[in-house]
């Protein structure tokens, strides 16, 4: 069953004598359980997309899909209802609540779904397991490490068991070590708790622990590719073939 | 021409963003003109003489006042810009980037200030010369004037000063500004917005501890200030007391409530009161030493306005109680037994001027003095009033006297059985003793003949004339008492004018020194009235106008400190718009954080002030003044008026600030 179903969706910007094709007619699905990543290089219109997906940003024409609700054609409370509900969002520079504790950081994403103070607390504590953050949880976001950080975000993102993880460069601001760590756990939820991820990264080594890798380049949809069962090692090195023939502007990617 | 372009560029793009800045320039100019300008409300007014000299002593009056009110003014703008500036460091680094010198950036600043300072000046000179034309209302009430026609006022004494204080205001500010930008470093500049204000967290334990011991400190201060008011020493202890109280109390404040809340998980784990409760706790740990201060303030504003309104009201009562007619003489020499015939006669002003009067002595006997009135209890007497002058000489009348000066005031007259006195007195400060004296039973000897006390307490009346209640006590006694032993004599004559009062008073003041050769003193009405109205006038004008200038202070700091924090906020209700909560709930969010931000130092200073009005009262009491609802009801609304309006400019400003993309 798809929960993503991306249509000839278009973003342009700029005017009709100066038309800038941010998303030029892209069309793709994301099955329940997968774990997809889009890659493309600075100014491919990856993260335009994903603003659209995320429902931040609007498409000029096309639909989006999500669980079978055109996100296209939300307004005002249902948009918000939708995004507290079936959305879950993991930011490159974490978007943590400087003041608040991990512990809060982390329930605030179901409070505000107005869920019973004993469920918000059995499900922190589970999901701090999961992720291996339950020493850090009354810690406040100055106190931990750009992992730790993400961790928790990754927390808050999935710990309402949205319809459709969206995470935008998770690892951009992480050193290796911490971004193997996040990688892994991403790979965990996505296999162990059937969580739906879709990830933009132009990071090779980010792309290779997804289930299938979208490339985009210039607002369109460039390849594809899907790891079967290739080791990660192997699907890496495909991962890096197309990087290659995509050419020099993605050099970054490595 | 540049640097200009750029100055004024500046100002264009963040005016909306500084409105309260400006705001409070504008109004600091105008409420500094208007206060200054009262001597230009004469033209509007009928005022006699002794009127339009009180309010040239008023305008005197409030220019000392306004050197004060200058200096806090002047901090005020000084550290408004400095935070301003504060948050203008990354344009600074890219100007700095871009290849100007410190020099340059400097003049921009040096231009922007100017530019503002002249602009608010004007704007703020303007609103200041309409709200002078208002203030006209407020003098004709309060000398109870006629305003004979409309005329336009202005005082150029006022704006000339107005202008002079503002510009050293401004080139202090300068001075400041181009201090503050050769300080800083490139790298500083540029890397300011990542930095923001560090996030102060503390440990909630220690928050709650420090919390409980301010309650402590506070309650005992409290109890200082109303319970042991008999010594100055303590007294001092106790503001000072006051003050570390509210410093720790907001040390602790947020974290005990945090605390509280986090205690109730139903509360805590609700919407969006985790993000509200950790918001306001930033806030008020990164702005403790502000929002003690500006609690002070508001406390002292509260206290000192209520106060000055409250001894307005009872000067205003006391006033009419004490005038009862026109004039009142009063013979202290001691072959004097008829003001009549023996004086009035005597300078050549006759008694047709009145349309009525009446006359009548008191005696001084040895054995009617104060001591012997307060003989029972007089050790316990002596103890509270060390100065007591137990031996000065109660004046003792006829009652047929006594009953005719009553009857032409207006008031009570009584009947006396052959051995009965009755003490008249209104003096608030010895009623008390007075009345505990009587309560055991007074006699006084005259003559072979004794007296004792008809009634067990004092009954209220007065024979001279005065502003406020100073009656210390006067003997009624039965008119068959023995006089040939007096020690002393006065005489006294009331009388109320016949025809045109103003007119008439003039008539009469020419034969004052006349009088007053014969050893004999005149008081009138309409003296005791101009006297007691400029007295009343000063205090509530010293009272509005230090009261708006604390008001104004507190709230535009408070307002800036929100709105610097709303532009950092930003990314955070960004964040939580993307994850899904709706606009509403944010502004109520920002409404409710801002709003118990506001109301904080507010409402502790409330209750500071509940126990600092009764601890004036207690001293006001001394002077015969009652505090009322009137002068409490007058506090609140001002304070509603102001602090309101700027909570609202502040978080309509902050919404737009939040909002913005």
């Amino acid at each position: 069953m798809e929960i993503l179903k991306v249509s000839n969706a278009c973003k342009y910007y700029g005017s009709r004598s100066n038309l800038t094709k941010a998303i030029d007619n892209i069309s793709f699905d994301v099955l329940k359980g997968e774990f997809v990543a889009i890659m493309g290089a600075s100014g491919s219109g990856k993260t335009t997309l994903l603003n659209c997906i995320s429902t931040i940003d609007k498409v000029t024409s096309g639909h989006i899909l999500i669980n079978g609700t055109d996100v296209t054609e939300l307004r005002g409370e249902k948009l918000n209802k939708f995004r507290r509900e079936d959305l879950g969002f993991i930011f490159q520079d974490f978007n943590l609540l400087d003041t608040l504790t991990g512990y809060e950081n982390i329930a605030l994403a179901l409070t505000i779904l107005g869920k019973k103070p004993k469920e918000i607390d059995e499900k922190i504590k589970e999901a701090a397991k999961t992720l291996n953050i339950g020493k850090i949880l009354n810690k406040y976001p100055y106190q931990m490490s750009g992992g730790e950080k993400q961790r928790v975000a990754a927390a808050r993102a999935m710990i309402a068991k949205p319809k459709l993880i969206l995470a935008d460069e998770p690892t951009g601001a992480l050193d290796s070590k911490s971004s193997r760590m996040l990688l892994e756990k991403l790979g965990e939820l996505n296999k162990e708790l059937m969580a739906t991820i879709l990830m933009v990264t132009h990071d090779a080594f980010a792309a290779s622990y997804a289930s299938r890798v979208i490339f985009i380049k210039d607002g369109k949809v460039f390849n594809e590719l899907i790891r079967g069962s290739d080791s990660r090692k192997e699907f890496f090195d495909r991962i890096i073939d197309v990087v290659t023939l995509l050419g020099g502007d993605m050099n970054d990617a490595l | 021409m540049m640097l200009f372009k750029l100055s004024i560029k500046n100002i264009k793009k963040s005016f909306k963003d500084y409105a309260i800045y400006f705001l409070t320039l504008v109004l600091g100019v105008a409420i500094f003109y208007v206060f200054n300008a009262i001597d230009s409300q004469e033209a509007m007014l009928q005022l006699n003489e002794t009127e339009k000299d009180i309010i040239r002593l008023m305008n005197e009056f409030l220019g000392g006042v306004s050197i004060l009110v200058a200096i806090i003014l002047g901090f005020l703008i000084i550290y408004a810009s400095m935070f301003l500036i504060k948050r203008r460091k990354k344009e600074f680094g890219i100007y700095l980037t871009l290849g100007m010198g410190k020099r340059q950036v400097s003049k921009i600043l040096l231009m922007e200030t100017f530019i503002i300072g002249l602009i608010s000046l004007i704007v703020g000179l303007g609103l200041g010369i309409i709200a002078s034309q208002f203030m006209s209302i407020v003098v004709a009430k309060l000398f109870e004037a006629d305003m004979s026609r409309f005329e336009f006022v202005f005082s150029f004494a006022s704006l000339m000063k107005t202008v002079i204080y503002y510009g050293i205001i401004y080139l202090t500010l300068m001075i400041f500004n181009v201090f503050a930008i050769t300080r800083y470093k490139l790298i500083d500049l540029l890397t300011a917005f990542k930095k923001g204000e560090k996030v102060k967290i503390r440990s909630l334990s220690l928050s709650v501890i420090i919390f409980l011991i301010s309650i402590i400190i506070l309650g005992y201060a409290y109890y200082l200030a109303t319970n042991r008011l008999d010594s100055l020493d303590l007294f001092g202890f106790a503001i000072i007391l006051g003050i570390i109280g509210t410093f720790l109390f907001f040390f602790g404040i947020s974290g005990f409530i945090l605390k509280l809340v986090q205690s109730n998980k139903k509360i805590y784990l609700k919407g969006l009161n985790i993000f509200n409760l950790r918001q306001i706790n930033s806030q008020v740990n990164t702005a403790v030493f502000s929002m003690s201060i500006i609690c002070l303030l508001l406390f002292f504003t509260i206290t000192i306005f209520s106060s000055a309104w409250s001894i307005n009201v009872s000067l205003k009562n006391d006033l009419v109680y004490g005038t009862p007619v026109d004039v009142l003489i009063a013979s202290y020499a001691e072959d004097v037994k008829d003001v009549k015939s023996d004086i009035l006669d005597e300078v050549g002003y006759s008694v047709d001027n009145f349309s009525g009067y009446v006359e009548g002595n008191t005696y001084g006997f040895e054995g009617v003095t104060v001591g012997v009135l307060l003989k029972p209890i007089l050790e316990d007497a002596l103890k509270d009033y060390p100065n007591l002058l137990v031996d000065n000489y109660l004046p003792v009348m006829k009652i047929s006297d006594y009953n005719r000066f009553a009857s032409f005031y207006g008031r009570d007259t009584y009947t006396l059985d052959d051995d009965e006195f009755i003490l008249i007195a209104d003096y608030a400060q010895m009623l008390e003793i007075y009345n505990k004296a009587l309560e055991k039973g007074v006699i006084f000897k005259i003559g072979d003949k004794e007296y004792h006390n008809k009634y067990d307490e004092y009954k209220e009346g007065l024979l001279s004339m005065s502003g406020s209640k100073s009656n210390a006590g006067i003997i009624v006694v039965p008119d068959n008492i023995d006089t040939s032993s007096y020690a002393t004599l006065r005489s006294y004559l009331a009388g109320n004018y016949k025809g045109d009062k103003e007119k008439a008073e003039e008539k009469f003041i020419k034969y004052r020194d006349d009088l007053s050769s014969l050893g004999a003193v005149s008081d009138t009405k309409l003296d005791i009235y101009s006297a007691s109205t400029g007295l009343r006038a000063i205090m509530i004008f010293i009272g509005l106008y230090l009261g708006i200038i604390f008001l104004i202070s507190s709230a535009c700091i408070l307002a800036l400190k929100e709105l610097s924090d709303s532009s950092d906020n930003k990314e955070k209700y960004g964040m939580l718009k993307r994850i899904g909560v709706s606009d509403k709930s944010l502004d109520r969010a920002l409404f409710v954080q801002e709003g118990i931000f506001f109301m904080f130092p507010l409402l502790v200073a409330i209750i500071h002030s509940v126990f600092g009005i009764m601890c004036a009262n207690i001293i006001l009491e001394s002077m015969s003044v009652k505090a009322n609802m009137e002068s409490i009801l007058i506090t609140a609304l001002f304070i509603i008026l102001i602090y309101g309006g700027y909570f609202l400019v502040t978080y309509i400003t902050s919404k737009r600030i939040i909002n913005e993309r």
